[in-house]
Parts: C-alpha cells; sequence; structure tokens
C-alpha cells in the first residue's frame, strides 16, 4: 500500500501500462466471442440464437440506454445547487 | 403459545433500546454480537404459527416460520452483524440503536404471521429508519428526514387503510396470498409498492438515502425496500402487473443513475434498479422466479452493503461524494478500492459472484416462460447494470483521472466489515448450493454450465466496451437530474404560495366586510340597548303604567272583537 505521501507513482498511472489493458481487454473482447464456435449457447428464443447475440446486444443496448439518459437530462438536468435555497418543504 | 421460542425480532429492539446505556468496548461487543444471538434465534423459529394472542378481537400471530421468513429474517440478522461492525466508530450515539430497532422490526415483519402485526412493525421500520437519517445531524439531513418520514407515514395510512377493508372483507388478520381484486388488496399493494422503491413515489430513495452518515445508508439500503419484497413474494405472486412495473424501476434505476454525480445516489437509483429485477420476479410468479427474487433480495443486500460500506469509507476519509471531485484513490485506498469493486462485480452478476447465481434466475424463469419481451428487457437491463454501477461506480470513484486525494484506508472495524461482505459475496458465488437450500422452493438450478458463464461475459464486456466507448458522454458534471421529489419538493410548495396568497387576499377582504358589519352591529345593539339607548333607559311610573293601561285596553279590545 502506498502511503499518503508516498510521491512514487503507481504502475497504473504510466500510460503504457494503461494501453496495455486496453489492448489486453479487445483481445478477451475477441475471445469471448469466438468461444461461441467452441460452446453451444442453448438458445430459448430466434433471437439469441444469432451469433455473438449477447455482445452485440449488450453493447447495443447500453448504447441506447446512454442516449436515452442523454436525451432526458436535456429536459431535466439542473444545476447541484438547485434545492439549496431550502423552500423545499 | 410457545414460551420457549424467543421472538428474534424483539430481542434486537429490546436490546437496541438498552445499547445507550453501554460504553467502550461493552457496547461495541454488545453491537457485534447482539445480531449473532439473533441470528441464532431465527434458527429457532420452527415452521408454523409459534406465538399466537387475542388483539382486538383477532388472534394474531406475532411469531411464525416458514423457510420464506426464515431466508428473509436470516439475511436481515447477517446485516444488522457486518452494519454494525461498520459503524463502530460511528460518532453519533443515536444512530446504531436506531438501525437495530430498524433492523428488528424488518425481522418482525419477516416473521409476522399475521397483517396487524406485519402493520406495527412496517411502521416501526419507519420510525427507525428515520431516526438513522435524522442522527446524521446536518440540516440537510433533517429536512430528507423529514420528507422521507412524510412518504411513509402516507404509505403507511395507505396500507391500514387496506387491511382494514381486508380485515371487515374476509374477517381474517391472516397474512396470505391475495389477488388485486378489491379496493382493499390494491391499496395493501400501493402500501408495499411505496416502500419497494416503485413509482410513481420512487423518488423518496435516492432524495433520503444519501443523506444519511457513512454508515447510516449502509443500513438504510437492506431493510426497507427488501421487506417489501418478501411481503409482494408472500401477499402478491404472481400478479402480472408487477413484471411491468419490476421493469420501469430496472430502466429508471439505470437511466437516472448514469445521469448522476453523487457516489451515494448513484447507487440508491442502483438499488431502484435491482429492487425491480426482484420485483419482476415476483411479478413472474413461477417457482423459479420467486426462488430467484428471493435470492436476489439475499444477495443484494450483502453487495449492495458492500458497495455502501466502500462509498462510506471514501466519505469518511476525504469528506467529499460527488464523483466530479473523486478519483484515483486506489492509490492510497486499495483494499477500500478492491472491496467496492468486489461489490460492483457481484451487483453486475459477474461469473463467480453472488449476483450470477441469483438474478440468473430470474431471467431463466422468463426464458421458460416463453416471455420473449420481458426476458429481452431484464437481459438488456443486465448490460445496463454493468454500466450504471459495475464499471461506473468504481472508475469515477477509485480510478478515472487522479484527484490527487491521497486518502488514507479507514479504521479497522470498517475494513474487517468490507472484508466480511466481500468474502460472502465471492463465498456464495462460488458456492451457492447453502443458499439454494434456504430458498422457499426446492430447486435444482445449476447457475454454472458453460453456456451461462459465456453469455454472460460476452453480455458484461461488451457492456464494458460501450461504457469506455461512450465514456465523453458520461463526463460528470455539477449536476443533478430531476425526480418526482420535484412534485413534492417544488411544484407542491408552489401550488401552496399560488393558492395561499389569493386565499390570505379574500380572508382579508372577508375579515374587513365582517369587521365593517360588525361594527354596524355593534353602534345599533349600543343606540337601542346601551347607557341611553331607548330600550335600556329607565322609564318613570307614570309612562310605564301609561304603557300597561295602552296595552291590556289593546287587549281588552282584540278579545271582543
Amino acid at each position: 500500500m502506498q502511503q499518503p505521501n508516498d510521491p512514487r507513482p503507481h504502475w497504473l498511472d504510466h500510460p503504457a501500462n494503461v494501453k496495455r489493458l486496453y489492448r489486453g481487454f479487445i483481445v478477451v473482447l475477441a475471445l469471448t466471442v469466438l468461444a461461441e464456435l467452441l460452446v453451444h449457447l442453448h438458445p430459448h428464443f430466434e433471437v439469441d440464437a444469432l451469433f455473438g447475440f449477447n455482445a452485440w446486444f449488450g453493447f447495443l443496448a447500453c448504447l441506447a440506454m446512454i442516449v436515452v439518459a442523454k436525451g432526458l437530462a436535456l429536459v431535466l438536468k439542473r444545476p447541484d445547487t438547485y434545492y439549496d435555497d431550502k423552500n423545499d418543504e | 403459545m410457545n414460551d420457549l421460542v424467543l421472538h428474534p425480532g424483539l430481542v434486537l429492539i429490546v436490546g437496541a433500546l438498552l445499547l445507550p446505556f453501554l460504553r467502550g468496548t461493552p457496547r461495541s461487543v454488545a453491537i457485534v454480537a447482539l445480531p449473532l444471538v439473533v441470528l441464532g434465534l431465527v434458527w429457532q423459529v420452527p415452521d408454523g404459527a409459534v406465538w399466537q394472542l387475542r388483539f382486538l378481537d383477532h388472534t394474531i400471530t406475532p411469531l411464525q416460520g416458514d423457510k420464506l421468513s426464515r431466508l428473509f429474517a436470516t439475511i436481515f440478522a447477517i446485516m444488522a452483524v457486518g452494519g454494525g461492525l461498520f459503524a463502530l466508530g460511528q460518532k453519533s450515539r443515536l444512530e446504531v440503536p436506531a438501525a437495530f430497532v430498524y433492523a428488528g422490526s424488518a425481522i418482525g415483519v419477516a416473521l409476522a404471521g399475521d397483517l396487524i402485526t406485519v402493520f406495527a412493525f412496517w411502521e416501526l421500520m419507519a420510525v427507525g429508519s428515520t431516526l438513522v437519517l435524522w442522527s446524521q445531524g446536518s440540516e440537510a439531513s433533517y429536512r430528507a428526514a423529514r420528507r422521507y418520514a412524510m412518504i411513509h407515514l402516507l404509505g403507511g395510512v395507505i396500507l391500514f387503510a387496506g387491511v382494514t377493508g381486508h380485515v371487515v372483507q374476509t374477517g381474517s388478520v391472516a397474512f396470505t396470498h391475495m389477488e388485486a381484486d378489491s379496493v382493499a388488496h390494491w391499496l395493501i399493494l400501493i402500501g408495499f409498492l411505496i416502500n419497494a422503491g416503485a413509482p410513481p413515489l420512487s423518488a423518496w430513495l435516492p432524495d433520503a438515502y444519501p443523506e444519511a452518515s457513512w454508515s447510516g445508508t449502509v443500513f438504510l439500503s437492506a431493510f426497507t425496500t427488501k421487506t417489501a419484497v418478501y411481503v409482494l413474494i408472500r401477499g402478491f405472486a404472481g400478479t402480472e402487473l408487477l413484471i411491468w412495473v419490476g421493469l420501469f424501476m430496472v430502466f429508471y434505476g439505470i437511466v437516472y443513475a448514469l445521469l448522476e454525480n453523487d457516489m451515494r445516489r448513484i447507487l440508491a437509483y442502483s438499488i431502484v434498479n435491482q429492487v425491480g429485477f426482484m420485483i419482476a420476479g415476483i411479478g413472474i410468479g413461477t417457482e423459479m422466479a420467486l426462488n430467484g427474487a428471493a435470492a436476489h433480495a439475499f444477495t443484494h443486500i450483502i453487495y449492495k452493503a458492500l458497495l455502501l460500506m466502500s462509498a462510506g469509507s471514501v466519505l469518511l476519509m476525504t469528506g467529499r461524494r460527488k464523483c466530479s471531485e473523486l478519483g484515483g484513490l486506489f492509490h492510497t485506498m486499495p483494499l477500500t478500492t478492491v472491496c467496492g469493486t468486489i461489490g460492483a462485480l457481484a451487483i453486475s452478476s459477474f461469473p463467480l459472484t453472488s449476483g450470477f447465481v441469483s438474478k440468473s434466475m430470474v431471467s431463466q424463469a422468463a426464458a421458460d416462460g416463453h416471455l420473449l419481451y420481458v426476458w429481452l428487457a431484464l437481459t438488456a437491463a443486465s448490460a445496463g447494470v454493468f454500466l450504471h454501477a459495475g464499471i461506473k461506480f468504481p472508475w469515477f470513484v477509485f480510478f478515472q483521472k487522479d484527484s490527487g486525494l491521497r486518502p488514507a484506508e479507514p479504521p479497522a472495524t470498517m475494513r474487517w466489515a468490507m472484508v466480511f461482505f466481500a468474502f460472502l459475496c465471492i463465498a456464495i458465488g462460488v458456492w451457492a448450493e447453502p443458499l439454494y437450500a434456504l430458498l422457499p422452493y426446492a430447486t435444482s438450478y445449476e447457475p454454472y454450465t458453460w453456456a451461462h458463464v459465456l453469455a454472460q461475459l460476452q453480455l458484461l464486456l461488451f457492456s464494458g466496451l460501450a461504457f469506455f466507448v461512450m465514456l465523453p458522454f458520461l463526463k460528470r458534471t455539477l449536476t443533478i437530474t430531476l425526480d418526482t421529489d420535484w412534485l413534492w419538493r417544488r411544484l407542491g410548495p408552489a401550488l401552496y404560495t399560488l393558492v395561499q396568497k389569493p386565499y390570505a387576499a379574500l380572508q382579508r377582504l372577508l375579515g374587513r366586510e365582517l369587521n365593517r358589519t360588525g361594527k354596524a352591529a355593534d353602534a345599533m345593539v349600543q343606540r337601542h340597548y346601551g347607557q341611553d339607548g331607548r330600550l335600556a333607559r329607565t322609564w318613570s311610573t307614570r309612562s310605564m303604567a301609561l304603557w300597561v293601561l295602552v296595552l291590556l285596553a289593546g287587549y281588552l279590545l282584540l278579545y271582543y272583537a
């Protein structure tokens, strides 16, 4: 454990190491999809029998949720001091 | 009535009331030992009615056991142990006793055999949790506690009306399965759903919980919503409406958590999200789905408490709660980082964590029932959990850009509490059989098949990819997102002001008019009956005699006329 005033950088502070982690992540992503060639996934419906269903469905679902959230934010976003004037009850 | 069996909930409540008399080491020992004793007592409760009393012409059953009751009472007791350990260093002397009253009442609901007992403990929970919130001591928490109490008292009134109606209609107070087929049952369902954090009042939860102390939120996260899940499993399993309510909660939690900047409010929204999975399972209503809902409540209490413990540690050590002010804490808080990350993986249902073995039962039930759209929604939501809690929380708090903060790890008791719950998250994840054995229905569900593990890894890792691809859009800003609490924090007061001004003007006008009329009447009375008034003057005997004569003469005339 690093002490509170230790000036030495952590290995995660090196951009090169972070880049290695990202590359490793991409490799793992590819492996999980390719593994589908070896493991039968027991689909329950027709749509989840498509190749890489969980991968692309998960990815697209997340994109959609972020887009919806940003859209909602256009209408409902306020500064976080919004309720601070204490007129709230 | 079997006098030998103690009521675990009452033991915890009475113990909590004695806690304020202890100081120092005996107090610390009592805080950890008391819920352990209660855990032992929970397992002494046999099947069937144990305590029965006569109350207002009804036979009530304050203590009744079965597998479902014991499962929830067990996790509530475990939560009290872990939460108590975490809160040992809490300066407020009110918080832990209040939290134990709260936990004891939750156990009381879980072990109640009739609706009157459910209602009594339900209200006591509201009192205990309000005090936990209040004990934080700031102006903000005091106001949040008032709003929180208001919503829960409203829920209590609705529940009471429903229970009363149910008793009048059926003549029975027993707490058994109900159909949403009468006004009374709808009221009971609504009362239960308010505590579950269901729409439209869901905003009470993310409004209130993050205002408690660093340890208070850990307690709050566990009991209210999960007792609601318990009573819904017992009372309204298979009510189709609950599927849609649950799915709404799931996505509401994700979307609001994605926009949130306060680290504990992110986790509060994610409580609504996780309870949504349970409610959807209750709506599906098959044995697999109900097992899944119950198991998920069990594992959720542990990993959500763990997440909030890591957030509480950060709050205590840095005094900061906004993601935009945090980051890079892994440098000096490695244990907190690891424990928080284990909690984040568990909530995301990563293989080898507790969430994987519980949440998948709900999805499996949807697939078994050929509910394609429900299954698709649950799958999308599982991806979204990783997005809003699994990565977002640890990333913005412990990693992302370095905030320059170098806080130390929290005190030892807090570290032990986190290690204890992190251990449970992994232990249940790798060895699920003990948990499955506790579930209400026998199950042969096997979570670890190659297909299931691979499908889940694909889903989660590609959600992770989506997070990093979209990171520029997820940058934290100093904003909040309006929620339904706006209705009672802004619209309500605004309407009041709107109505109050004309009302006051009307009141003034009426007052003036009344005043004028009153004065006129007063003057008239004064004129006629005052000192010199015609009717109050002292008259001379002479004129009196004259008037009597006139009257008698008039009478005589009229009599003979």
